[in-house]
């Protein structure tokens, strides 16, 4: 008989593509999050979010900040004992969470991957400018203001181009994209 | 001469262009050629694989079908584009399913991947293919005196992919500087992450993590940080001032690629690096370069013509 697939089936079948060892390996020493350099800004460590995810708390799980806080440096991989790829699960979980729509509302990763995504299915090639400026009012019109004379100095300096380069046969990309998935949905 | 097909990435044609710069002089004076891979695109970076992880790995597939074309295997100058190349190369030649999968898409560019090219970072190039001795005996300026701190970031060294280039333990970065006459310091966070895209997601964070990498070099006493990444200079070196504000610091320690480093070693001219586009001025640097001749070698030079 067929039963849901529970929260934790679901993360492990995503986990199963990346050929990590499954989460129920996990021994909960917490290398993972000694080795982790941007713990101090997760609301979870990694290795709690581990547990958490065999404890099947879904809920919890989708509102912490944990995954999207991952720079994808993956230090914990490097480093976890049981071959776990924790790295690998802070993506599997950013995918999830997009997938779901499920996320905190005041991170800006999500819209921001969003962005980058839509940008290179259109041109292929990715343009700063082109998906920046959304995210600098992140920080008021103080903020606007820091980024624009970053911004200018780097125009000076001729580190920005005024016209974005894109790929030469761009339908033909754009078809070879939409085979994998249909762009409608993207861009 | 070694031909490569060199991907550039997206930051060269933007922040790092003098990366893309300092890259090709090196490499031509170092006896290798590059051939830019004909109409390449983006590698996905990491916000690919937050959405859809086939679309980040048929991005990589459509330039390594189009290196493969013309028989050439790939170098990438940054370790984000390397990460993404390398491993998506690894999964196509173990992964018959979804080489068949990709394939179909890359049809649609009348591409075709067979597996058959190898995909390195340009420092592992200029370590393994030109190697440490042959790049020492074409020094011209030695860099004596420069404290370097060899930041290799992360996504060079990591996730492991036992090519004697990972995390356990590299030394090439520092081998690299002191065949170029530079003293490589001992440096803590050689291989910590610089934050990446976080900046944008997350600036806080990245600020502070940068804030890191900056005081440990200047606590080991560098004069200027060496990267191989444009993402890694961007943050290290554009941000120094945000982090300045951020924590009330005072840093400002100059931030060059390895390249353009070795570049003036090998006798090019600054200008032709890239030199001179920096935020923080790469004045340690180019002093130690002007200095060189006067200080030790001259003497030298002069006793040895006197008779």
């Amino acid at each position: 008989m067929w039963t849901k697939p529970t929260f934790s089936d679901e993360i492990s079948n995503e986990m199963y593509a990346t050929g990590a060892r499954s989460l129920n390996c996990c021994i909960q020493c917490a290398t993972c999050s000694s080795a982790c350099p941007v713990v101090d800004f997760m609301d979870h460590t990694p290795r709690r979010l581990i547990g958490m995810i065999n404890a099947g708390l879904r809920d919890e799980v989708l509102a912490s900040n944990t995954f999207w806080m991952c720079a994808s440096c993956y230090a914990c991989s490097d480093h976890c004992p049981k071959g776990i790829k924790p790295s690998e699960l802070m993506y599997v979980l950013k995918r999830y969470s997009i997938w779901k729509n499920r996320y905190r509302e005041d991170l800006v990763g999500p819209e921001f991957s969003r962005r980058f995504v839509r940008t290179i299915a259109k041109t292929g090639k990715s343009y700063e400018p082109g998906y920046a400026p959304a995210f600098i009012f992140e920080g008021g019109l103080q903020g606007m203001v820091r980024e624009m004379r970053m911004g200018m100095k780097l125009l000076a300096k001729g580190r920005i181009p005024l016209i974005p380069s894109r790929v030469k046969r761009v339908e033909n990309f754009r078809r070879m994209l939409s085979r994998i998935v249909p762009l409608e949905g993207i861009a | 001469m070694k031909r490569y097909a060199y991907y550039p990435g997206c930051s060269a044609e933007t922040v790092s262009a003098s990366y893309h710069l300092s890259a090709v002089e090196t490499a031509t004076k170092l006896g290798i050629e590059f051939q830019e891979i004909e109409d390449w695109n983006c590698c996905g970076a990491t916000p690919y694989s937050n959405i859809d992880e086939l679309l980040a790995q048929t991005l990589c597939a459509r330039n390594l079908a189009i290196a493969e074309r013309d028989h050439l295997d790939v170098v990438a100058p940054c370790s984000a584009c390397f990460k993404n190349l390398f491993h998506t190369n690894e999964h196509l030649k173990t992964d018959a399913d979804l080489a068949e999968h990709l394939n179909f898409a890359l049809e649609e560019d009348d591409l075709h991947y067979t597996g058959s090219v190898a995909v390195h970072h340009l420092i592992h190039v200029f370590v393994q293919d030109v190697g440490i001795e042959a790049i020492e005996g074409a020094v011209k300026h030695p860099l004596t005196g420069l404290k370097v701190a060899p930041y290799y970031g992360c996504q060079l060294v990591r996730p492991d992919r036992h090519d004697g280039f990972d995390a356990a333990g590299p030394r090439y970065f520092e081998d690299l500087l002191a065949a170029i006459g530079a003293d490589p310091l001992p440096y803590p966070y050689r291989v910590r992450c610089c934050g990446a895209s976080l900046m944008i997601a997350n600036r806080r964070a990245a600020l502070s993590m940068v804030r890191d990498l900056l005081r440990g070099a200047v606590q080991a006493g560098a004069d200027v940080i060496a990267t191989t990444c444009p993402l890694c200079q961007l943050n290290l070196e554009c941000y120094q001032a945000d982090v300045n504000r951020e924590f009330g610091t005072a840093y400002a320690i100059p931030v060059l690629y390895f390249t353009q480093l070795m570049g003036l070693a090998l006798g090019i001219r600054p200008k032709q690096l890239g030199i001179g586009t920096e935020l923080v001025p790469a004045k340690a640097v180019l002093d130690c370069v002007a200095r060189k001749p006067a200080v030790t070698a001259a003497p030298k030079r002069a006793k040895a013509r006197q008779p």
